[in-house]
Formats: structure tokens, C-alpha cells, sequence
């Protein structure tokens, strides 16, 4: 009970395409392809490279978001790490340690594209290291009370 | 801003505190008294709780005669809430992007 889990979050986005799976994971590894939907980058389409997206910069941020290549699994899985920000900024360029993974699973007619961004937390605080299990859910809830009260 | 989104993240960090604050969303304003029945703890140490909530901005308190009366305050939320919403946002509209970028490639 008293073993801490992790206190992240994640963000998950998933749509159906009307694409094969090998033309959307060009779009996911192609560097000048990446820059068109995505953000400007130098992504290198292999398992441990290092890359950068160079986002809008906001207050002590230069913008770079600090990435790695931890799957590449053509035309199946890619997930990468997402660095960035700092403890200075609240919301956008707010410190960020997080992991994006992308998973293609062909569909009739196309491609299931799910990403999720995961590892939103409070990643800074040392009473993050302390916190329970229970605060996702407490979170959550909260957010509901807090949307029905605005 | 980024002092008071850690505050609210280690205020809410203790489990007692949570369900104090958690009490007073579901149930309305309350005495100090009344949220002590339930706490299991004393009521000066539900008092420094209390205190701890609103010094994070999370309850208001009202004197009324001889007792204090806390409410929540769940709008002190909105930071944490806006960090997430705002990547749900940036990629929701990548997703469109990626969608029309895809429309124009060739096989």
C-alpha cells in the first residue's frame, strides 16, 4: 500500500487514417516531412539517435525540446523521449521529462495512429517522489468538480 | 504562476489534506467541527490542514460567531488543468495537421 506509482499523466490522441501504415510512418520519420505537421526538427530515423524540435521559446526556455530514439519498429512502433522547458514557465515550456510513442496498427481501409504522451507531473517537487497512488484519480475527479464549477 | 502550480502540487501531495479539500468539493461549505467528525484526526491538526489549503488558495474561510467556516475554492485548480489542456490542444491540432500533410503525399 504504501509503495509509491508513478504520478503522471498521459495525453492520449487516436484516429483512424485512410492511409497504409508505411505512408504514415514516413510521415512520422522523415525529417522535412515531421517539420510539416509536427515542428521543425533534425530527427535521424534510428534507434538511439539524439534529436531536437525547436518550439516557440517562452521566458528562461530556448524553445529545444531534447528527444531520443528508444523504439523504432517499422511501420509499427516509435516512441522517443521528450525533454524540455523549465521549473521557471507554468503552463506552455513549463519542465517537462516526458515519452511519446506512436503505435500504428492497420485497420480496413487504413491505419489506427495512437500516440500517447506520457510522464505529466509535478517532476521538480520533492513531494512528488511522496505521493500516493491515489492522486490520478484524485486529479481527475478534481478536474471534473473544477470544469463544473468554472 | 510556477510557484503557485508546486504549492498546489504539494499541498494536494498529502493524502488527509486531499480528502479534507475533496470533502468540501462534494459537500459544501463546512465547520471546522463538522469536517473534524469525519477527519479522525484532532482539530488542531485539522485546522493546519486547513490553513495549508488556504494559504494555496484551494478554500476561503468565513468567522461566523465562534465558528470558522471553510468552502473550496476548485477554480485554484485551473493552472494544473491548463498545463494538460494545453498539449491535449497541441496535439489534436498536430493530428490535423499530420492528416493533411498525409492527403498530399504520394503513396
Amino acid at each position: 500500500m504504501s509503495e509509491p506509482v508513478p504520478a503522471t499523466r498521459s495525453i492520449v490522441v487516436e484516429r483512424t487514417m485512410p492511409h497504409p501504415p508505411a505512408k504514415v510512418w514516413r510521415a512520422l520519420t522523415q525529417s522535412s516531412l515531421i517539420a510539416e505537421w509536427l515542428m521543425p526538427n533534425d530527427f535521424e530515423a534510428r534507434l538511439g539517435a539524439t534529436f531536437t524540435f525547436r518550439a516557440k521559446p517562452m521566458g528562461n526556455w530556448n524553445g529545444i525540446v531534447h528527444c531520443e530514439v528508444t523504439t523504432f519498429d517499422p511501420p509499427k512502433r516509435l516512441v522517443y523521449t521528450w525533454k524540455g522547458g523549465t521549473v521557471q514557465n507554468a503552463a506552455y515550456g513549463s519542465a517537462l521529462d516526458s515519452v511519446v510513442e506512436w503505435t500504428l496498427t492497420p485497420v480496413a481501409g487504413g491505419t489506427r495512429v495512437r500516440m500517447e504522451h506520457s510522464g505529466f507531473g509535478p517532476h521538480n517537487d520533492s513531494a512528488y517522489s511522496t505521493m500516493s497512488g491515489g492522486w490520478p484519480t484524485v486529479l481527475e475527479r478534481l478536474e471534473t468538480v473544477a470544469s463544473e464549477s468554472a | 504562476m510556477t510557484a503557485a502550480t508546486n504549492a498546489l502540487f504539494k499541498t494536494l501531495s498529502d493524502p488527509t489534506r486531499r480528502s479534507l479539500f475533496e470533502r468540501l468539493c462534494r459537500e459544501g461549505e463546512q465547520t471546522v467541527w463538522r469536517l473534524t467528525r469525519h477527519a479522525r484526526i484532532s482539530q488542531p491538526a485539522v485546522s493546519k490542514h486547513l490553513a495549508a489549503l488556504k494559504s494555496a488558495g484551494l478554500v476561503r474561510d468565513r468567522r461566523d460567531g465562534r465558528e470558522t467556516h471553510y468552502r473550496a475554492e476548485p477554480q485554484a485548480l485551473v493552472p494544473l488543468i491548463d498545463w494538460m489542456s494545453m498539449y491535449s490542444a497541441f496535439w489534436r491540432d498536430r493530428f490535423d495537421r499530420l492528416e493533411s500533410l498525409l492527403q498530399r503525399m504520394d503513396q
